[in-house]
């Protein structure tokens, strides 16, 4: 199992637990996270599961690829910490994985 | 403003793959269909949100892309010369002594004597920036679609994004424009390299200009955008003066005019009985994403039979007068004519 945690921009945090390939936008809808929207439910194609990674965690999530950095036009507030949660699959490694949530995704 | 109304057996709202196999089972009952949807081609979910992904539980077609399920369903009903009516939202439905008027956000009118809704999850409709206050500029300053580029003579426009409408809009209305800056979070764009090109070249001579960067707080009084504030690639903020803002951020899923067309919706579904999959108004059908019954499964499946039954339904409306035979498409010549197969 692989714990992840999300905050919310109230700062509520959310710790919940995924199992290895999940990725993290599944481990949110899954656990009712709020404030993960996912309408294209992980084809890439929407932006409405956008999160920022913490810091500590942006080498061990990687960059995005060019489809996601594309996708990420269609995001908001756009910053250099910024994921598609459909896109980071989730890994023993990243057991405590910790990203924020955007105030609004549209 | 007079205009020309459209009579027709049924208007379908939604070309998603359930609005398009209504238009085979109602064909098949020599019921002539006018399907209207906000997108600018059909499909609905399967083209807008996977056209590229995988769909394995269509039966008898193993794996199937959304876009490839969208161009078989075209294929399949193409004999049927339904007419189809894009970039058009259904705004109301109103009742009429022989059926229903049907109006649509560019004032489209149609007649008709039964409504489907295959409206699914809703209209697909543009992605509001949030950002504080913008609702009061929206239509005034802010617009997320062009219907008249008259709008845009002698405007100072802002275009915000790096994707195919951006570019498009950012060529179309540079001639018309007093001035044009597109402003976009980075130097790719995921649009047309045609039209990059172009832009580019626009931004060589000086007839556009480019900045890198987003939106962060709006400005003006009164609903008129007087500029934004925009925090640059290199996060240091800058002012930009403007007049109207178009921002381009894609699509998502609105339920829209629906709610307003005095059915019962139940969390934003409308309630339909199992046998014709009628709405609480006589003559007003649901198939599609977009109804709910006891057991429902929002899947196509699931909505292609809705389709059918409905079309049983729907046929005694149009055709009070004649007795409906139950026949195969594999026996029936009548069918197969219609099908220009025979
Ligand atoms: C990522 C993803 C994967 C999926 N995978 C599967 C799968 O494997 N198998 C499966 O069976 N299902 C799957 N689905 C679900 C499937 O796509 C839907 O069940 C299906 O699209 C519903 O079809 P529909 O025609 O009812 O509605 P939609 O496809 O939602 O189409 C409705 C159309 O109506 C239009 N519309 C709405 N209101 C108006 C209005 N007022 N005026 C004009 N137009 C309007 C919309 O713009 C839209 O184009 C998946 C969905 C998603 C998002
Ligand atoms: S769920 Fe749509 S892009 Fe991630």
């Amino acid at each position: 199992m692989t714990k992840v945690t999300f905050i919310q921009p109230d700062g509520t945090e959310n710790t919940v637990e995924a199992e290895p390939g999940m990725t993290l936008m599944e481990a949110a809808v899954k656990n009712s996270v709020r404030g993960i929207a996912a309408e294209c439910g992980g084809a890439c194609s929407c932006a409405t599961c956008h999160v920022y990674v913490e810091d500590a965690w942006r080498e061990a999530t990687g960059e995005p690829e060019a489809m996601e950095e594309d996708m990420l036009d269609f995001a908001f507030d756009v910053r250099p910490s910024s994921r598609l949660s459909c896109q980071i699959k989730l890994t023993e490694e990243l057991d405590g994985l910790t990203v924020r949530i955007p105030e609004k995704q549209f | 403003m007079s205009v020309d109304v459209i009579k027709t057996d049924v208007v379908i709202i939604g070309a998603g793959p359930v609005g398009l196999f209504a238009v085979f089972e109602l064909g098949l009952l020599d019921v002539k269909c006018h399907v209207i949807d906000i997108l600018d081609r059909p499909g609905g979910q399967c083209a807008e949100l996977y056209p590229e992904k995988p769909i394995y539980d269509i039966p008898a077609l193993p794996v199937v892309t959304g876009q490839q399920l969208t161009d078989q369903l075209m294929e399949q009903i193409e004999p049927f010369g339904a007419e189809y009516h894009f970039n058009e939202q259904v705004d109301t439905i109103e009742r009429i002594e022989d059926g229903f008027r049907v109006g649509t956000d560019t004032g489209m009118q149609f007649e008709c004597k039964v409504v489907v809704i295959a409206a699914g999850g809703g209209s697909f409709t543009p992605k509001r920036p949030p950002l504080p206050g913008i609702e009061a500029y929206e239509g005034t300053s802010v617009f997320y679609s062009v219907r008249k580029m008259e709008a845009f003579k002698d405007k100072d426009v802002l275009i915000v994004g790096g994707g195919d409408s951006a570019l498009d809009w950012t060529l179309n209305l540079q001639p018309v424009a007093k001035s044009l800056t597109l402003l976009h979070r980075r130097s790719e764009f995921r649009a047309a390299p045609a039209s990059v090109q172009k832009m580019l070249e626009l931004v060589d001579g000086g007839d556009i200009s480019f900045k890198l960067g987003q939106v962060t707080t709006l400005h003006g009084d009164n609903a008129q955008l007087t500029g934004v504030t925009v925090k640059g690639a290199d996060g240091s903020t800058f002012e930009h003066p403007t007049e109207v803002m178009l921002p381009f951020f894609g699509l998502t899923m609105k339920l829209g005019p629906v709610a307003n067309w005095g059915l019962n919706l139940d969390e934003n579904l409308i309630p339909v009985d199992t046998e014709k999959f009628e709405t609480s108004e006589k003559g007003i059908f649901a198939i599609g994403d977009i109804n709910t019954y006891p057991g429902k499964l929002k899947l196509i499946l699931s909505g292609f039979h809705e389709a059918a039954l409905m079309a049983q339904a729907a046929h005694r409306i149009v055709y009070p007068d004649k007795k409906l035979i139950f026949q195969y498409t594999t026996s029936s010549s009548s069918l197969q004519k219609k099908l220009g197969v025979k």
